[in-house]
């Protein structure tokens, strides 16, 4: 009897196999994300490090009066950040460390 | 509304308008406003009803707010860690608050309130101050270890400092221009097109077989806009589970 079952899933995976119906199993059972949507994000991140970078610089500029040192300063700071940011992105995150 | 004198208006539905007659103008009550508490009105009503008889084997609207609920669960599960739990009421809340908001918005005559930049910027500044707030209740002055990474050297602490706060303050714009962005552009499209339709309806004999292009494209493109609601209100709760994660780790 449990030869038999083990003979029939054998057999059904060696039809799957040459129906090719397994690789979709293997390769989309999570859909990774699209390269459009990675690109995005990592310009996003950029922007987004900028954008504060800039703020930052813009307003102690105004605050001490020092325009345009502080704000060039923070723009190579942002840009900095932002490509920590998109470093980090590519760094894949292990989940939850126990330590 | 859709066509006049030949102009696309694809910006006109993000603006604000006050609802609810002249008590809603005079305080400035705006129909995006309406929609959240709308949005909040459905979130409660459908946790309510569907977990009203808590029957052992769940009907269809329970089997989908326990799912909702799983779903959340083990995302905080999965990405903070056990002592995560604490903080799955106020995920499950923004999660819910948004892909409601992204839904809505997907119905004839609906305002997105989610397609606001103020709106979702407040969201992501809700995020920001809890993860500052936990992270300095449970590190204390240790929280500021967070922006010199351990092994650096010394003398690069002027450079590495500065470009550690810009990222971690970086977040909540990311956070919520990536909301807000995806919503705009998807409702701006659907705007578009379906201004193409009545544009080539007008076009005479061929006309209204010509509109049938755009109009196919706008029935893919709300399939489409579903998914993005649901998959921004994703991105935003698992965003937020990570910095969490962050937060409460310190790394």
């Amino acid at each position: 009897m449990q030869d038999d079952r083990d003979a029939f899933a054998k057999r059904l995976a060696e039809a799957r196999a040459r129906s090719g119906l397994d690789k979709p199993d293997k390769a989309g059972g999570k859909p990774g994300p699209s390269p459009w949507g990675f690109g995005m994000r990592a310009g996003l991140e950029v922007v987004s490090a900028l954008i504060v970078g800039v703020a930052i610089g813009f307003g102690l500029d105004r605050w001490l009066g020092t325009w345009p040192w502080l704000f060039l300063l923070f723009f190579v700071v942002g840009a900095a950040a932002g490509i920590m940011n998109v470093y980090r992105l590519f760094t894949p995150r292990t989940g939850v460390r126990r330590d | 509304m859709a066509a006049e004198g030949n102009a696309i208006d694809a910006l006109g539905q993000f603006e604000l308008k006050t609802a609810l007659g002249p008590i809603g103008a005079s305080v400035g009550f705006t129909q995006s406003n309406l929609h959240m508490i709308f949005a909040a009105v459905l979130i409660v009503g459908f946790m309510v009803y569907a977990m009203q008889r808590a029957a052992m084997v769940p009907g269809r609207m329970q089997s989908l707010a326990e799912a909702t609920y799983g779903f959340i669960d083990s995302m905080v599960l999965s990405q903070i860690g056990p002592e995560g739990r604490r903080f799955f009421p106020f995920v499950f809340t923004l999660f819910m608050f948004i892909l409601f908001g992204n839904m809505l918005g997907l119905f004839p005559y609906a305002f997105t309130f989610t397609s606001h930049i103020t709106v979702t910027f407040a969201l992501a500044m809700i995020v920001f101050v809890l993860i500052t707030a936990v992270a300095i209740v449970l590190h204390g002055k240790k929280f500021f270890g967070y922006f010199m990474p351990e092994g650096a050297p010394m003398w690069l602490a002027p450079v590495i400092i500065p470009v550690e706060i810009v990222s971690y303050m970086s977040r909540p714009i990311s956070l919520s221009v990536r909301l807000f962005a995806n919503m705009m552009a998807g409702h701006v499209m659907l705007k578009v097109f379906a201004t193409f339709v009545v544009m080539l309806a007008g076009l005479g004999a061929v006309g209204p077989f010509l509109s049938i292009m755009p109009l196919a494209l706008n029935i893919a493109l709300v399939a489409f806009e579903v998914l993005v609601a649901f998959l921004q209100a994703y991105v935003f709760a698992i965003l937020t589970c990570i910095y969490l994660h962050d937060a409460v780790h310190l790394h």
